[in-house]
């Protein structure tokens, strides 16, 4: 277990808390940046990938001669070179699936790719791709989770009888005393849908292989984990250290949906290969969404048992993913991602789980923003507010009844989650106040009465962030588990490094899709120091032969403002006490005595025993031998930060899943429009403790970025399909995304407990509202409906959705 | 045989270009590829993201939409034109310093529409100012901080012209 290195406290201004505006943003204002589509490489073609039309097919004869002949085609890819020269990606199931980077004789969703063509520039690869023909022999699709399961249903591997790729059942706790205890018990039902977060600048690969040295040049926008990195070099064959990958500085948005990218990058490496040329790849909207990846859909069975106080004494449920045509890595995560925190805000040590993972004919799935947390908790808080209706307890008091308490951090779940810091029931007080809540609801009272149809929704959730990768070893049992290496880790590493003028730079490969890393790196590493974030240089490129990368490099799970940066502090600190070593030798003095301020070093109780920082720096590099040959004067330092709380699963299945915990409590209000099934806010609330907030401009971003998220998952996003697996949202007209007239205001509030797992007290806030606010959208809806006997139990609640369940409420006999 | 070019000049950022173009190059793949001026941005081809906003004759049009042959004798403006001599316009300040911007790949779509906007309407209203940007997409920051940044950029806007 490492110790944690203090908190800045020196003299000199602190920049960790302000506003500091980000250096990123001058590149990216001026047309700078530079996106995987920027990048040209000297011979570089252009591969364009013909998809399968079908939602299940057995694929035939592929014939390439026309495509071949075109002028300007370097050559074609198809299935049966994948097979030849590569292996099916591993995935933490058993057994698993074939999964191959194209469709292997037989293609398992729309948009599956069937073959490769490279030629001198797209548009020619496209025109060819036209030429060839494919021999597609239909099969009957299953797109419904209960379907794929039913023994009729056409099955898509023979490796996964009914079409069952992960399950398992868990029981946590003593259910069946609590059963005995329980007054009642609450059921519900609740299907949340297939969408992804549709980052604006697609998935992009330059893949370039070296014949002489056999080795791949990989470029691209991959999100990371790098565990990534490791799945392709083995369905390569080649050793980690031939497959160099290198992630531009600039990634147009990721939300987990990234880091479904790398088969891509398998299968444009296998087109360099065989084409003999670099080959560049960029996704077009229509591929990404139809192929790309989708969070997955759930369908959840819920009971809780509750005292008629409304204490939840137990909770068990049944849910079950669907991760499309196959399963790839890091699926089956989606099913155990939160189950650390499954019980939520609540004190509820009591718990009997079933999951289960099936496949059907859909797109595949990823660890899309808010990594099926919001999924936990549609279900979640959809079951307080019906515990709370059954009981006629106010919602908000429910919550208020069940929290864990402040002084019971650091809190264990009955899961194995260990919730580092909060203080729910303040946050939650905090947003009602805020919100004016016992005058809403009087006020909603009188609204209904005129019969308007208002509905106050709230939802009080944990915020997991820094992914212990340790959670996928659920997918098997304890005993399977036994006979593996234990799998564990949340890892991160940095660089800081002086130049022989004393200025200093960061070498960071923590690979930010726009969340401002380097900005907070210099705030971070300044307060350190004592100097200014602009004395700082940061270059943040993630390469894996260049940058000190581990299986958990990447930028996902809101990792960096916690896991990154606590490698940031122990980096600085290391390259400080070298700096202080020189510097004790040059002035003869004590270690322990010297203090620093932004220019030099000096003894604590004699400041005029002082010697520059630049002429430490200066003798450090200039004068290596003049230093005793026992002190390590390399001037740099690398902090490596694993949380110590990121532990293997127990033989009980006790996972701490992530390592940071945050609070969210929304509180919102909307108005339904009978007429037309239109939802409007009329007023939202939304309060967050994430621990010390090290910048506030670059927190509320995050934050708002968050509620888009939401609204976009809870009202409008749905990749949908026929009932053949034809795919119905294909372009941005069919799929829709909130635009700026959809969001309305939030008011935001902050309160920060501190972790005690990160140096400066931060934790991760980069899922936010993606997580809580389609619950709360839709215990408000549920709340504004509840006149009119609907239920809502599904998502997403579009104003068509909205309307046929009015119309049918009006037209049913009993209303 | 690839299809025969056609002879186009054009301006860009002030700067006259003569090219020869295939009928069916678009005018987004013509900027960034052709022309090396990667600043605009392709979110989706179809129209709807707004990424690749331009200034086309002085009107924000959506550089996916159009051939590159249509621009022969057009006058365009892109991201790139925008800060001058080193320094950002006041619109670019405007978005750094309230955080318009986290991944920056809609911002360049995101100015070059709020331009247009601004000229149009110099004090717009936070409801005028999010049905003028409602064509471009961003998926990262919410909208609200756009918004924040515009409406800071047209009150800079319009003290610097008091000002002169
Ligand atoms: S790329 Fe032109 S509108 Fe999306
Ligand atoms: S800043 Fe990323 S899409 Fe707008």
């Amino acid at each position: 277990m490492t110790t944690m290195p203090p908190a800045s406290k020196q003299a000199g201004e602190k920049w960790v808390g302000r506003s500091v505006p980000r250096r990123e943003d001058l590149r990216l204002l001026t047309g700078r940046g530079r996106f995987i589509d920027d990048f040209e490489l000297p011979q570089l073609k252009h591969a364009a990938i013909l998809r399968s039309p079908y939602a299940h097919a057995e694929i035939g004869e592929i014939d390439v001669h026309a495509a071949l002949e075109l002028p300007g085609v370097r050559g074609v890819l198809t299935g049966r070179e994948v097979a030849a020269m590569s292996r099916p990606f591993a995935v933490g199931v058993s057994p698993a699936p074939k999964y191959y980077a194209s469709a292997v004789e037989r293609a398992r969703f729309v948009g599956e790719p069937v073959a490769v063509v490279v030629a001198d520039d797209r548009y020619i690869a496209e025109d060819a791709l036209e030429l060839i023909e494919v021999d597609y022999r239909p099969l009957p699709a299953v797109v419904d989770i209960e379907a794929a399961m039913a023994a009729d249903a056409p099955q898509l591997h023979e490796e996964c009888p009914n079409n069952i790729y992960s399950q398992r059942e868990f029981v946590y706790g003593d259910m069946e005393s609590a059963k005995k205890e329980a007054d009642r018990v609450v059921t519900g039902r609740f299907l949340f849908p297939k969408y992804g977060s549709t980052p604006i600048e697609t998935y992009g690969v330059i893949a370039s292989y070296d014949p002489f040295a056999d080795q791949y040049e990989i470029w691209s926008n991959y999100q990371g984990p790098m565990v990534g990195h490791a799945l392709v070099a083995q369905a390569l064959g080649i050793a980690e250290n031939r497959l160099r990958w290198i992630i531009p500085t600039d990634i147009g948005g990721g939300f987990g949906i990234k880091t479904g990218l790398y088969p891509y990058i398998a299968l444009m490496a296998m087109a360099s290969k065989r084409c003999g040329v670099p080959v560049k790849w960029i996704e077009d909207r229509q591929e990404h969404l139809i192929a790309s990846a989708t969070g997955t859909d759930r369908l959840t069975e819920m009971e809780a048992y509750v005292k008629s106080d409304g204490t939840i004494l137990a909770l068990k449920d049944r849910a079950i993913d669907n991760t499309g045509g196959y399963i790839r890595a890091p699926e089956p995560g989606c099913a155990y991602r939160s189950i650390g925190n499954h019980t939520g805000a609540y004190q509820i040590r009591n718990l009997e789980r079933e999951v289960l993972v099936v496949g059907t004919n859909k797109c595949l799935t990823a660890p899309n923003r808010g990594y099926t947390c919001q999924h936990l908790y549609f279900s979640l808080e959809r079951m307080m507010d019906k515990v709370a209706a059954e009981l006629d307890i106010d919602p908000a008091e429910i919550r208020l009844r069940n929290f864990i308490a402040a002084d019971q951090f650091p809190y264990k779940t009955a899961t194995g989650g260990l919730y580092d810091s909060g203080d729910y029931a303040a946050a939650f007080r905090l947003a009602l106040q805020r919100f004016d809540y016992d005058n809403m609801r009087q006020w909603q009272k009188e609204a209904r009465a005129e019969g308007r149809l208002i509905g106050i929704g709230l939802a009080t959730v944990v915020e997991p962030s820094v992914t212990n990768i340790a959670y996928v070893g659920l997918a098997k049992s304890y005993l399977e588990r036994r006979k593996e290496h234990p799998k564990s880790g949340s890892g991160e590493a940095i660089m800081v490094k002086m130049d022989p003028l004393g200025k200093v730079h960061v070498i960071a490969a923590t690979n930010p899709q726009g969340q401002g890393h380097d900005t907070v790196i210099s705030q971070v590493v300044a307060d350190q120091l004592g100097i200014l974030p602009d004395d700082v240089t940061v270059s943040n490129v993630l390469d894996t032969h260049q940058r000190l990368t581990s299986i958990t490099s990447g930028s996902y799970s809101s990792r960096f403002s916690s896991a990154g940066t606590t490698a940031v502090v122990l980096a600085t600190q290391r390259l400080k006490e070298k700096l202080f070593r020189i510097a004790g030798h040059l002035l003869d003095a004590h270690v322990e005595s010297l203090q620093n301020d932004s220019h030099k070093i000096f003894v604590r109780e004699q400041p005029q025993r002082s010697i520059e920082i630049r002429h430490v720096a200066g003798t450090a590099h200039w004068n290596q031998s003049g230093l005793p040959e026992d002190m390590d004067v390399g001037l740099y330092g690398v902090g490596f930060y694993n949380m110590p709380t990121s532990e293997p699963p127990t033989e009980f299945d006790q996972v701490n899943s992530s390592n940071t915990y945050g609070f969210i409590a929304e509180v919102l209000m909307v108005e339904i429009d009978p007429e037309t099934g239109a939802l409007q806010f009329l007023k939202w609330v939304s309060a967050h403790d994430a621990g010390t907030v090290i910048n506030p401009l670059l927190f509320e971003g995050q934050l708002q970025g968050g509620v888009a998220h939401g609204i976009g998952g809870a009202i409008f996003e749905e990749t949908a399909y026929d009932e053949n697996g034809q795919i119905l949202t294909g372009s941005f007209m069919d799929y829709l995304v909130p635009t700026s007239m959809e969001i309305p205001e939030v008011d935001m509030i902050h309160q920060e407990t501190p972790s005690p797992l990160t140096a400066l007290g931060s934790k991760g806030t980069g899922e936010a509202s993606a997580m809580s606010a389609p619950a709360a959208i839709a215990n408000a809806v549920a709340d504004a409906l509840r006149p009119l006997g609907i239920e809502v139990n599904e998502l997403p609640l579009s104003p068509n959705r909205i309307w046929h369940w009015i119309k049918d409420a009006q037209s049913s006999p009993s209303q | 045989m690839r299809p025969v070019g056609r002879k186009i000049t054009v301006t860009v950022n002030g700067e006259q270009y003569v090219r020869e173009v295939e009928p069916r190059l678009l005018l987004a793949d013509f900027l960034r590829h052709g022309l090396q001026l990667f600043g605009t941005h392709v979110g989706c081809e179809h129209g709807v993201c707004g990424a690749c906003t331009i200034l086309f004759d002085g009107v924000a049009q959506r550089s996916c939409l159009i051939f590159a042959i249509q621009a022969d004798g057009a006058e365009i403006l892109t991201v790139e034109s925008l800060a001058q001599s080193g320094k950002l316009n006041l619109l670019q300040k405007a978005f750094h310093e309230h955080h318009g911007l986290q991944c920056g790949f809609c911002t360049p779509g995101m100015l070059m529409t709020a331009l247009e906007l601004l000229r149009e309407n110099p004090s717009p209203s936070d409801q005028e100012v999010r049905a003028g940007i409602s064509g471009v997409l961003c998926r990262c920051t919410g909208y609200k901080q756009i918004v924040d940044s515009i409406n800071a950029a047209a009150l800079a806007i319009a003290g610097a012209e008091a000002a002169e």
